[in-house]
């Protein structure tokens, strides 16, 4: 297919791409710009990231993730983009140096192209921001103090337009894909959720990619031939939220990024626990309806959706229908999607707070949940728990409820006798797996804990260890 | 003076802007082609038959080679000639390169690579420590024993004793860039190889046996790594042999990097240990009697596992005075990876045996672990204490050490304040550490501790210089040009050093055991100084003068003054040759690695960190709030370089205890093959506090401006995370938790459950 993007200032059309090379590989094997590395290809260790800029204003990628189609009509800026063209450092560039950030230097530019983003956008959560780079020499103190150092320097004048929403990218390549035997194009990029229910209804085969930061992987890792493709980037009413009297409705090509932004004042448990969804790069790309769709037992999204009793809205050609989210996910590995049908929305009824998100993992920041649990109770004014929704990823072959646990909670005193009565009752709920994350006793054990965590923690205690500070 | 000042990274500019090139950055000629492995996926038996029609046939694919294509002896043991480049009729784990795709693109390799049809018949593997002491797997004929005192009669005497067994990971390199090499065939079929290792000189010699022809047929480059770690020691030599071979078969340059999930499944890790401890002491915790048996899981192959054990042996005493000890090790081969030289070569597994043995001491008498720790460190100065391999400890400093960092970071204080915040939280717990390191700095392996250099006067003055030594990201490079510029005098951008390479400086060692700036300071220095003496004479005898003087840039004679470059100027044109070679030899080592006897260490490099750490006792989740850090680095060549090996060491050392956990399922299969699911420490893992310290008091031993090795030791620091943990644990309950490595919120979770048991 062919495509057009900015590549450090300087206009790129390119035809007959593969729609399956990424842009690490083209930036580093045809274009011949080293300086973005290769050091995990599967958007974990950041050494690949770029910065991409459209309408929607300027954010770190991973590139290694990241398939050509993806950028059409966007700007993309490597590390050999960040000097002035005098050739004058990035400030993040210079405080690097001056705070020792860099030792072996492989994984530097892919950090500072995540602080040129941060401080274009005037980011200042740096553990946040650069909690999808990887460092195996600094222990990353100096890499702080440099980005510390570099935050309140002025954006470089040749960055300035990035700064704006609207940057001046190319038009992007109306979709002319390969196409098949038949002729019919085989790789499209719809420009509307019709033209893609419309496409995906005679192509029911077809792979869908949203973000590709699960689908990359079959390329990068599996190396697989996706054969039919849509990307649906280009699908902008897929994308966005809004929101009526009663509910909030979240488009399926919306960036979890996005998410979080919106639903942080809602629910803000939901927005802490999203931060540590993936990394800065990955949630940039990562979308609600791609972290649903691919079913998987250990996303971080359903939980707590499930638990604030979402509505999945599902679309093939013309026809919609929606159903709770929990009933998709029919077992590992099978939703209740028919061939053709695509995720359109969530929708979530507004509701008071009651939600506290437990994300358990090896690691705090950018790791896969071990065990995931969102609990949501409502209280009467006498205390007594009118309703409660505990939903829980990495228990079962599916995200899913513990209903036994629900039960013994519901018209019960929310007091540490019935906390511990539901605990209990949890055993009835799961029958976990082991696997590299956690054991199954240990997965459960801990998931009844949350419980007991739940409870102490609207008791006031202190319960999170990332609250301690000295 | 250059040297001791606090310089930045020689290629920093290069990193942040991109510009810095790694072997899979350098611009290739036409025609270059890519290499993959084809891979076994069963952990051990018979290779039958491999169908590689499908690889063949595959788009891209111009050769496939398997063992039986190879001409010559293709083996990439650094030690024991034990691991064939391709399997012949038996593979020996899971990830074991079967055959090797030559492929006009990488991507065409990979995929073409996994297209084979393989037939193995499988046969159970040995995995576990028991399995391999039940069949008897091992690597050497027996056990290794290393003595002092009478361990066995003065445990029996001991007034309390306390048995334990703690099993210490295994840890990933993780070394951002993955294995890379490039062959770029020559006249007459030589070859010059670019590759990313700590070692060319190995890279040479095993690519020149692959080849069939004399060392000096091949040339091999090193202009930086993104990494090591120790992982580039000897890992490197399959993809540097493979590059090779392709090249000279196809005449073709070649090119191999691994994929990031096929470097975790191929390459070696550090060896995992199970430590068993039987030890006396009194009241006071002092020790009077200990008994360790290390179990070290080596791999498949011997690779560098015999000095690693050793290692972890002469390291079992730490910082401790032992009078009657004995070490057993054992060296068991399984199957899977080779396990490999890893930061600290096994010093950090026999470290962290006895810091257990101290907490474990500590719980049993409910004395501060401080308190115990310090009850039993060896003296300071020279006071006639040995090692338990016998060597005088002569130079130890970690009482005066520990007295100051005691202080600078509060201990008792905030031991105190910890005490009372645990009481008032149910949920959450704090614990505290203080631990000290004490490691040996030399190459057990004596004939190692030797290196050269090369070094070029230019008639303008400039100068350009090679040394054996690799950089990984140590700043080695620059903390030797520092040297330089401070033996001529001259400022720092005089000094030019390019990539490593074995035409310029012969028959080097790794750069590893922490020798590098130790090593090849002292060998630059020496090859400065026979310049210097030279220009120096010439000076004399042309200017009748008494007194020479390099400095800033200028050279002072009794009554005049000249730049550098008017006295290298002057020089050649008298026909003083610029050019010297340097060469030194650590002196003074001498020991018997099967005895355990003798001097294997230079001198010791100490330090001692206090690490604060919360954890969560519902599910085991656990955070470093704090770490103070006073190291040893004698007189730094470079303090900011010592203080980022420091950063960087702790939080490496701290993750390998913490959140880097390998798994290996019953099938021999590495589980944890990607950043997905292997997790070294992310930036909010580093302490929210993190104040680090130079001792700073010269090296009594006669190093490079007596300075200390500063490479390995920090890593050690980390271990006061893993004791902080313990401690946090401790207070959750009266029963001794045993807390295991890696101390993940699993691990931490269960030692609760058995603290409150």
């Amino acid at each position: 297919m062919d495509i057009s993007f900015l590549l450090n200032g300087d206009p790129v059309s390119l035809t007959d791409v593969s729609p399956t090379t990424t842009l690490l590989d083209w930036l580093r094997e045809d274009r011949g710009l080293t300086g973005t590395k290769e050091g995990c290809n599967e958007g974990d260790c950041g050494a690949c990231t770029v910065m991409i800029s459209d309408d929607r204003g300027s954010r770190a990628l991973n590139g290694c993730i990241l398939f050509l189609p993806q950028i059409n009509g966007k700007h993309v800026v490597t590390v050999e983009g960040l000097r002035a063209p005098d050739g004058t450092l990035h400030p993040v560039q210079d405080a690097m140096i001056d705070h020792h950030g860099s030792q072996c230097g492989f994984c530097t530019p892919g950090f500072v192209v995540s602080m040129a983003c941060a401080h274009l956008n005037g980011a200042t959560d740096h553990d946040t921001q650069l909690a999808g780079n990887l460092c195996r020499c600094t222990g990353y103190a100096p890499i702080i103090r440099a980005a510390e150092a570099a935050q309140d320097k002025s954006i470089p004048q040749h960055l300035l337009f990035l700064a704006k929403t609207f940057p001046e990218a190319p038009e992007a390549e109306p979709p002319n894909g390969a196409t098949d035997t038949t002729g019919a194009p085989c790789v499209v990029q719809p420009a509307s959720a019709d033209e893609l229910a419309s496409w995906y209804a005679q192509n029911p085969d077809a792979t869908l990619i949203a973000g590709a930061t699960d689908v990359g992987l079959w390329v990068t890792k599996q190396c697989r031939d996706l054969g039919k493709i849509a990307f649906l980037t280009r699908c902008g009413d897929l994308r966005g939220i809004s929101e009526t009297d009663s509910t909030l409705h979240i488009g399926a090509m919306t960036s979890i990024t996005q998410v979080e932004q919106f639903i942080a004042p809602h629910h803000p448990h939901f927005a802490t626990m999203l931060r540590r969804y993936g990394s800065v790069q990955v949630r940039n790309a990562a979308t609600i309806g791609g972290n649903i769709a691919n079913g998987s037992p250990i996303g971080d999204g359903p939980p707590a959706l499930i638990a604030l009793d979402a509505t999945l809205h599902l679309r093939k050609g013309s026809t919609r229908r929606r159903l709770p989210l929990e009933d998709f996910f029919v077992a590992y590995g099978k939703q209740d999607r028919a061939p053709g049908e695509f995720v359109e929305a969530i929708s979530i009824p507004k509701q008071a707070d009651g939600l506290r998100c437990y994300k358990l993992s090896k690691r705090f920041d950018q790791d896969i949940s071990a065990v995931c649990g969102c609990l949501s109770m409502t209280l009467s004014d006498d205390g007594i728990i009118t309703t409660a929704r505990l939903a829980y990823g990495g228990m079962a072959g599916t995200p899913a409820r513990a209903l036994t646990a629900e039960a013994a909670l519901r018209d019960q005193p929310f007091d540490e006798p019935t906390i511990r009565k539901a605990m209990q009752a949890m055993a009835d709920d799961f029958t976990p797996f082991s696997d590299v994350r956690a054991s199954a006793a240990y997965r459960l054990h801990t998931a009844q804990n949350m419980l007991l965590r739940y409870f102490h923690d609207l008791k006031g205690a202190n319960t999170d260890v990332q609250m301690v500070t000295l | 003076m250059s040297v001791a000042k606090p310089l930045p990274h020689d290629a920093a500019a290069l990193h942040v802007t991109g510009a810095a090139r790694y072997v899979d950055d350098m611009p290739t000629p036409r025609g270059t082609l890519h290499l993959a492995f084809g891979l076994s996926t069963v952990a051990v038996g018979t290779l039958n038959a491999m169908n590689l029609e499908k690889v063949k046939s595959a788009p891209g694919v111009v050769k496939v080679l398997t063992a039986q294509d190879l001409a010559h002896d293709a083996d990439t043991s650094p030690s024991n000639h034990d691991e064939p480049l391709l399997a012949l009729d038996r593979v020996h784990f899971a990830g074991q390169p079967l055959f090797l795709v030559i492929a006009t693109s990488h991507l065409a390799a990979r995929h073409a690579a996994r297209l084979a049809e393989i037939d193995i018949t499988a046969m159970p593997p040995i995995l576990s420590i028991e399995q391999a002491l039940a069949a008897n797997s091992r690597f050497e004929d027996a056990p290794r024993v290393y003595q002092k005192g009478d361990a066995i009669t003065a445990l029996k005497d001991a007034p309390h004793h306390l048995t334990g067994s703690l099993i210490v990971g295994g840890q990933e390199h993780f070394y951002l860039e993955g294995q890379a090499a490039l062959a770029l065939p020559q006249d007459n079929g030589d070859m010059l190889v670019q590759s990313s290792t700590q070692h060319p000189t190995e890279i040479q010699h095993k690519v020149a046996d692959a080849l069939g022809k004399p060392m000096h047929a091949v040339r091999v480059e090193t202009r930086r790594m993104g990494g090591g770690f120790g992982g580039k020691e000897s890992q490197g030599n399959a993809l540097a042999i493979a590059c090779a071979i392709a090249a000279s078969d196809t005449g073709q340059p070649c090119k191999m990097r691994y994929d990031r999930d096929d470097d975790m499944i191929i390459t070696g890790k550090r060896h995992d240990f199970r430590i068993d401890y039987t030890v006396g002491f009194d009241a006071t915790g002092r020790i009077t009697a200990l008994d360790f048996t290390h179990y070290a899981r080596c791999g498949w192959s011997m690779d560098l596992s015999l000095p690693v054990a050793d290692r972890a042996m002469l390291h079992a005493d730490n910082a401790y005075n032992l009078e009657h000890v004995r070490i057993t090790s054992h060296r068991l081969r399984t199957n899977m990876a080779s396990a490999t030289a890893f930061r600290g070569f096994g010093g950090p597994q026999g470290m962290l045996g006895i810091e257990r043995v101290m907490d474990h001491i500590a719980h049993d008498l409910s004395l501060d672990p401080l308190a115990v720790r310090r009850a039993n460190y060896y003296g300071d100065g020279d006071t006639g204490q040995t090692t338990p391999y016998h060597q005088p400890v002569t130079d130890c400093i970690i009482n005066a050490l520990t007295d100051q960092l005691e202080k600078t970071a509060d201990y008792k204080r905030r031991r105190a304040d910890i005490a009372q915040w645990n009481a008032a939280n149910p949920i959450l717990k704090r614990g505290i550490a203080l631990t000290p390191v004490k490691f040996g700095i030399s190459f057990t392996l004596t004939h190692l501790n030797q290196a050269g250099a090369l070094v070029h006067v230019y008639q303008d003055g400039s100068i350009h210089l090679n040394h054996g030594g690799t950089e990984m990201g140590q700043g080695l490079f620059q903390k030797v040009a520092q040297v330089a510029a401070s033996r001529f005098g001259v400022p720092l951008e005089a000094i030019k050093i390019t990539a490593t390479d074995t035409a310029k400086v012969p028959n080097t060692s790794a750069t590893a055991a922490s020798s590098g700036s130790d090593l090849n300071g002292m060998a630059v220095q020496n090859a400065c100084d026979e310049i210097r003496t030279r220009i120096e004479e010439h000076l004399r005898e042309k200017h009748q003068t008494t007194s020479v003087v390099f400095a800033e840039g200028m050279v002072t004679l009794d009554t005049s003054t000249m730049t550098f470059a008017q006295a290298a100027a002057s020089a050649y044109e008298n026909r003083i040759s610029l050019s010297a070679t340097g060469f030194y030899k650590t002196p003074g080592i001498k020991w018997d690695r099967i005895a355990g006897k003798g001097r294997p260490f230079f001198y010791f490099a100490y330090g001692a960190a206090c690490s604060e750490v919360v954890i969560d006792t519902l599910t085991g989740e656990n955070r470093i709030l704090r770490v103070d850090i006073l190291h040893d680095a004698g007189a730094s060549l470079n303090p900011a370089l010592d203080i980022g090996q420091i950063e960087g060491g702790y939080v490496q050392g701290a993750g390998w205890l913490t959140t880097e956990e390998l798994v290996w399922d019953t099938k021999g299969i590495l589980k944890t093959h990607a950043p997905s699911t292997y997790k070294i420490p992310a930036c909010s893992d580093r302490p929210d506090v993190f104040n680090v310290g130079l001792w700073g008091h010269p090296n009594p031993a006669q190093t490079i401006y007596r300075s200390k090795a500063v490479g390995e030791p920090p890593l050690m620091l980390g271990i006061s995370a893993f004791a902080a943990l313990a401690d946090a644990v401790a207070a959750t309950g009266q029963a001794f938790a045993d807390l295991q490595t890696p101390a993940t919120p699993e691990h931490v979770f269960a030692a609760v459950q058995r603290a409150q048991s």
